[in-house]
């Protein structure tokens, strides 16, 4: 019989070390992101999450270690080099990112003007198609300074989703908003990710979120991966700081 | 002093390598220009009030300080030459850059570094633009090419304050103040207060892209850069005078 090969990891992270100010920030994170899963990053505030997700698509370079999407590693690749991977990696911000001198429609449209030649009337279509999927039709002409945090949040994932990437990069996507405002980012990160079968990676602090889109679980602590499971060995963690973190959450 | 000192170096050390992808990036298609002509109207167009009238007012004070003086000699006839000279190799690039060093030099600081804070730049550079080339480039290119040609303007307004203090105050003649202006003046003057522009248009420029660049912190981390971006450029203008006359005195 022959043996099925398992796909090569989307993303592959390899003894990543980093400091800033010569205080270590990650000590030796390993991890695999497999194609189409959703892991979920989970730890304290200020434990490194965001700099481990900001080397996912090389907006920080590693000290030691290295980052591969897709095989293909990024150490010391120039921003040129990068740009190219970043089509295929959407990153929606923690604070949205958007530019604030651009309407909601120009914002979403940035990409598409970047790194296609379509015409305005294409452009059009896909930003109100992408508009339509994360429930804001109506907010186009508007600016980021006129709207919610949840719904700036929301104009984020459409921008980040406008050039159909293979994966996306969610930075706490549902911190600083209110439980109906979660919910609704929760259900949309999940059911996008369904439909179009994009490889996910959430970095979050908030397990009720986590376990609402999350098919993996990694936590970090002390610069390391210090626990890695999926739902099930999550819930029944029996000690150690997971333990806590699910008992903190419920 | 070791501190301020690496701090210093460092600083040089970023400004150094902006320059350097500023110039890979100026050549690079695509040419943007719809963000260079926003930003034309921006460093030049909305600085062409403040700089004028610096330079009217000042034209105007240096005709009446040097007209009482000279008039004590009987040579305040002079005071339109020296006017002229004064006005097109210093006055008019180094107030000109001064002034464009605070208004642009601090917006552009405080533009980027809200940016940056705020996670734009982090957003340009994963949707896969070039933040230098979206940024930097426009604002640096257009203080270069607005900051000579705002200083010619303000050599013209300036010579027409000097000429109204010459006429109504020193009894001097218009057709003799501008004649004996003309006569005096060379195009090395002129051409050589443009030249001294379009550098100190690329150090405010560069100056204030870098350190929005690099700012940190929040509003605080925002405020502190652009103070910083104002005293930085005013002194490398006034530094970078002394040696600019050096070499142009001496061709």
């Amino acid at each position: 019989m022959r043996q099925e090969r398992s796909p090569a990891p989307f993303f592959s992270i390899r003894g990543l070390e980093k400091s800033f100010n010569n205080k270590p920030v990650l000590t030796g994170v390993t991890l695999d992101v497999e194609e189409g899963e959703t892991l979920v990053v989970l730890g304290a505030s200020g434990v490194g999450k965001t700099v481990l997700l900001r080397h996912l698509n090389g907006l920080l370079q590693p000290d030691r270690g290295e980052v591969r999407v897709r095989g293909v590693s990024l150490n010391d690749r120039d921003e040129e080099q990068l740009a190219e991977l970043r089509k295929d990696v959407g990153m929606v911000f923690q604070l949205g990112g958007l530019f604030d001198s651009l309407t909601v429609y120009e914002n979403i449209a940035y990409p598409l003007r970047e790194h296609t030649a379509w015409r305005e009337r294409e452009i059009s279509r896909r930003v109100g198609e992408l508009l339509a999927a994360v429930e804001l039709e109506r907010s186009g002409k508007l600016y980021p300074a006129e709207l919610s945090g949840g719904m700036r949040k929301r104009v984020a994932l459409a921008r980040a989703l406008a050039l159909e990437p293979k994966a996306v990069l969610y930075d706490e996507p549902t911190t600083g908003l209110d439980p109906l405002a979660t919910r609704k980012i929760n259900l949309l990160i999940r059911n996008l990710q369904r439909r179009l079968g994009f490889t996910s990676v959430v970095v979050t602090h908030d397990l009720r979120s986590a376990f609402a889109v999350g098919d993996r679980f990694a936590l970090l602590d002390g610069g390391k991966v210090c626990f890695m499971g999926n739902r099930e060995t999550v819930s029944r963690a029996e000690d150690g700081l997971m333990k806590e973190f699910v008992e903190a959450a419920l | 002093m070791a501190n301020s000192l690496a701090g210093f170096l460092s600083e040089l050390g970023e400004v150094g390598l902006l320059t350097r992808d500023f110039a890979r990036l100026l050549v690079r298609r695509p040419f943007e220009a719809r963000l260079l002509i926003e930003q034309l109207d921006n460093v030049g167009v909305k600085s062409f009030t403040v700089v004028n009238l610096t330079a009217i007012f000042s034209a105007m004070v240096l005709a009446l300080q040097t007209g009482t003086l000279l008039g004590k000699f009987g040579a305040k006839i002079y005071v339109s030459r020296i006017i002229g000279l004064s006005l097109f190799r210093e006055l008019g690039p180094v107030l000109t850059a001064l002034m464009i060093g605070g208004r642009v030099g601090a917006g552009i600081t405080a533009e980027l570094g809200a940016m940056n804070v705020t996670e734009q730049i982090d957003a340009l550079r994963a949707l896969g633009a070039n933040p230098v080339k979206k940024l930097v480039v426009p604002r640096v290119l257009a203080t270069m090419i607005m900051l000579p040609t705002l200083t010619l303007i303000a050599d013209g307004f300036g010579i027409l304050g000097g000429m109204l203090i010459g006429v109504a105050q020193l009894g001097l003649g218009a057709n003799y103040f501008l004649g004996s202006l003309m006569q005096m003046t060379q195009l090395s003057d002129v051409f050589g207060g443009f030249l001294k522009a379009a550098v100190f248009g690329y150090i405010i420029a560069i100056i204030a892209c870098a350190k929005g660049l690099g700012a940190s912190g929040g509003a605080g981390g925002v405020g502190r850069a652009t103070t910083s971006t104002v005293v930085t450029a005013s002194v490398s203008i006034l530094v970078s005078d002394f040696f600019l006359t050096k070499v142009l005195l001496s061709l």
